[in-house]
């Protein structure tokens, strides 16, 4: 994986914030393939309630960024309709949360029907979405819900944690036959990070990347907890070694880096923003232990959000939301 | 390879009808109302489905069939009225309640058996059953176990259509008590307000699985919703084959212009109950036996006798053919292989995970552990 860290910083790059990085990736697939279509609430005219599809309806005008009444139910079934029969739809749900709404077409339809007919459907559809707590939006629009997707089979689920991965991953998702969901973190939107500017550039769903390497610990972290992991490893690196891991994927899941990485370290934090029952940081944890049990040489410990919905008032969504603080207290209990 | 739907069909009516036949010229032959063929094509489907459910039916009660069945019998003229209205490229999007979807669609009767009896030669390979049946190359966008899941399915083939501007259509099927699901209206709204070509079969058969319709609507017609969404609805006997065709005739030919989406109610009657083994304790034999005095097949056929299209006689032999047909697709599912156990590990993506791949290699019955660790 390093080698791979190593040849996308090889490529020529340009510095971009992780919004204009999703859009830049839906702009070089709209341009690549005719069959490729926009469809969701405001990501018209309005450019997107969060302003990532941004000024793509200029260029590509109505017919391609669909915008589309306030039908989450609706629009997720006609894209599952529309990807089986011979497009190429890519989905917006304004805020993961409203998966709610539309999860029978997701679970349902979208994620059995290849299975169900025989491998006999092709099911092309991306859908991406934004998590996440930190602007006040209260417990309806800043939930983390990518592990309800990630656990249900017949999906797969990426979660980008830098620009070039939010890049990467998005065109992956765009060009694969298979039901992907984007799960964007909306507080990182403005974070910047080099993306190549190759417009074959993708990462691989499926692929971890080391994002810093180091000896005592590995920090597995997601979405915004990488950036913030990355700058706790660096506040600490005078007396620890902490390797940095963004799996980018969550399902599937590259494990074999992160157990590698465990090998090595013989220690574990997953630090994702999902609540901490039953989820991802669980998944993590089982596979290492079945992988790399007797490397172990601490408790693994998981960095979450306490099983609480994610509230209003921002003295209490910062008492509940994980941060960087929050990993490193976690290395530090293990090492 | 597989015999194909339409291949299938030449090969049946090459035998049949036409001596040497080309098969292009039998895929271009019309599946209409409009022509003695077409009629005498479209009574073979209804028969079918008859026959093939009545099969279907016994076969379940037996412990043959494995899961749960949902019979069509006494709906037949509501799905092959409006196939017949339909290319054979156009969609559709069917119910729970598909079989008699799929042969007026044009699906080969043995496959579909073979997929009812779970067997590695059915449409899905044994994954899918009676409730799942699809072949989307035939435009048959599958049945479907969620009451309501087929219209945003037909809106999302329309979707297709439209925005690569083909001259097709997507119909979905559902049931009175669909009308009742969200996602119903969602699929029709969107439909109507971008002017897709959709149209919305409504199979009223006065029951949603087992409560009677004037007990989960608010209004007379169904059909009526479509006021909501400014566009066509209309109400018509779904009894009656010309009624429906001809009504789901006009819709597609409105949604083909570019006008948008038609809801056309069918009112209908299933014979049976909403599943095979339903005790039916909301109605009576007497309600059943009066909608069975206006039989769909009974009156086209006596139809037809009237035109001088067809003697009793040579419907007596279409029966007879058709009863030996589907006592071969019992013949072809009983003796077809079952699945591998491997294969339950096959078709979850286009590219398979290694999730999943690790027990692709080591199935149960090869001395895996599916359940177990990795």
């Amino acid at each position: 994986m390093t080698a791979q860290v190593e040849s996308e910083l090889e490529t020529e790059t340009e510095e971009l914030t992780v919004r204009e990085a999703i859009r830049q990736a839906m702009r070089e697939e709209l341009e690549r393939d005719e069959d490729v279509f926009l469809i969701g609430e405001d990501i018209g005219v309005f450019g997107g309630v969060l302003e990532v599809t941004g000024d793509l309806y200029d260029d590509f005008g109505p017919e391609r960024i669909k915008d589309t009444p306030i039908s989450e139910a609706g629009f997720m079934g006609a894209a599952t309709g529309a990807a089986a029969t011979g497009t190429r739809p890519v989905v917006e749900l304004m805020f993961s949360d409203f998966a709610g709404v539309a999860m029978e077409q997701i679970m349902n339809q979208m994620a059995k029907m290849r299975y169900m007919f025989g491998g006999k459907a092709e099911m092309p559809v991306t859908v991406r979405t934004t998590e996440g707590g930190g602007m006040g939006a209260a417990s309806q629009h800043s939930g983390t819900v990518h592990s309800w997707i990630a656990h249900f089979p017949g999906l797969k689920a990426v979660a980008p944690g830098t620009a070039a991965s939010a890049k990467g991953l998005t065109k992956a998702a765009i060009r694969s036959n298979d039901p992907v969901f984007v799960f964007e973190n909306k507080m990182i939107y403005e974070q910047k990070g080099a993306v190549p500017t190759d417009e074959d550039f993708t990462v691989p769903i499926g692929e971890a990347a080391i994002e810093r390497e180091g000896e005592d610990v590995t920090v597995v972290a997601t979405q915004r907890l990488v950036g913030e992991s990355l700058q706790t490893a660096e506040n600490m690196a005078d007396d620890t070694s902490v390797e940095v891991i963004d799996p980018r994927s969550l399902y599937p899941l590259d494990i074999d880096t992160i157990v590698e990485s465990v090998k090595k370290t013989g220690r574990l934090i997953v630090a994702d923003e999902s609540p901490l029952s039953y989820g991802t940081h669980a998944e993590i944890v089982a596979r290492v232990q079945e992988e790399a049990f007797f490397s172990l040489d601490a408790p693994i410990q998981r960095v979450g959000t306490p099983d609480t919905h994610i509230p209003f008032s921002p003295p209490l969504e910062q008492e509940v939301l994980p941060s960087g603080d929050d990993v490193r207290d976690a290395i530090r209990r293990v090492t | 390879m597989k015999v194909t739907t339409e291949l299938y069909h030449c090969m049946v009516a090459a035998s049949t009808y036409i001596e040497d036949c080309c098969i292009s010229v039998w895929i271009m032959a019309d599946f209409d109302l409009q022509s003695t063929e077409g009629r005498l094509e479209a009574l073979r489907r209804m028969v079918t489905i008859r026959a093939f459910d009545e099969e279907a039916g016994d076969r379940f009660a037996d412990g043959e069939i494995p899961g749960f069945v949902h019979l069509y019998i006494g709906e037949e003229a509501v799905g092959v009225g409006a196939c017949a209205a339909l290319d054979p490229d156009d969609y559709i999007a069917s119910t729970h309640r598909g079989h008699g979807h799929c042969i007026a669609k044009g699906l080969d009767p043995q496959y579909m058996m073979a997929e009812l009896y779970g067997k590695a030669e059915g449409y899905c390979n044994g994954k899918g059953g009676s409730m799942h049946i699809a072949d989307v190359d035939a435009g048959m966008l599958g049945a479907n176990g969620i009451v309501g899941a087929g219209p945003p399915m037909a809106t999302g083939a329309a979707l297709s259509i439209d925005y690569q501007d083909r001259d097709q259509i997507a119909v979905g099927f559902l049931g009175d008590g669909a009308v009742a699901q969200g996602q119903v209206h969602e699929a029709i709204n969107i439909a109507a307000t971008w002017d897709l070509p959709a149209v919305f079969v409504i199979e009223n058969n006065h029951y949603g699985e087992g409560t009677a319709v004037e007990d989960q609507h608010n209004l007379d017609n169904l059909s009526d919703t479509a006021q909501a969404y400014d566009i066509p609805g209309l109400t018509v006997d779904g009894m009656d084959i010309t009624a429906v065709a001809e009504a789901v005739s006009e819709a597609r030919d409105r949604a083909r212009a570019g006008d948008g989406p038609t809801i056309v109610e069918a009112e209908t009657y299933r014979y049976r109950g909403h599943y095979e083994g339903d005790e039916e304790p909301y109605r009576d034999d007497a309600e059943i036996e009066r909608w069975q005095e206006r039989d769909p097949i009974e009156s086209f056929k006596e139809r037809l006798i009237d035109r001088g299209e067809l003697t009793q006689e040579e419907f007596d032999e279409l029966q007879a053919d058709i009863e030996a047909e589907i006592d071969a697709a019992i013949e072809f599912a009983q003796d077809a292989p079952a699945p591998e156990p491997h294969e339950a590990y096959e078709d979850m993506f286009a590219e398979m995970p290694p999730e999943i791949e690790r027990f692709a290699s080591a199935a149960r019955t090869d001395g895996g552990r599916p359940g177990g660790d990795r």
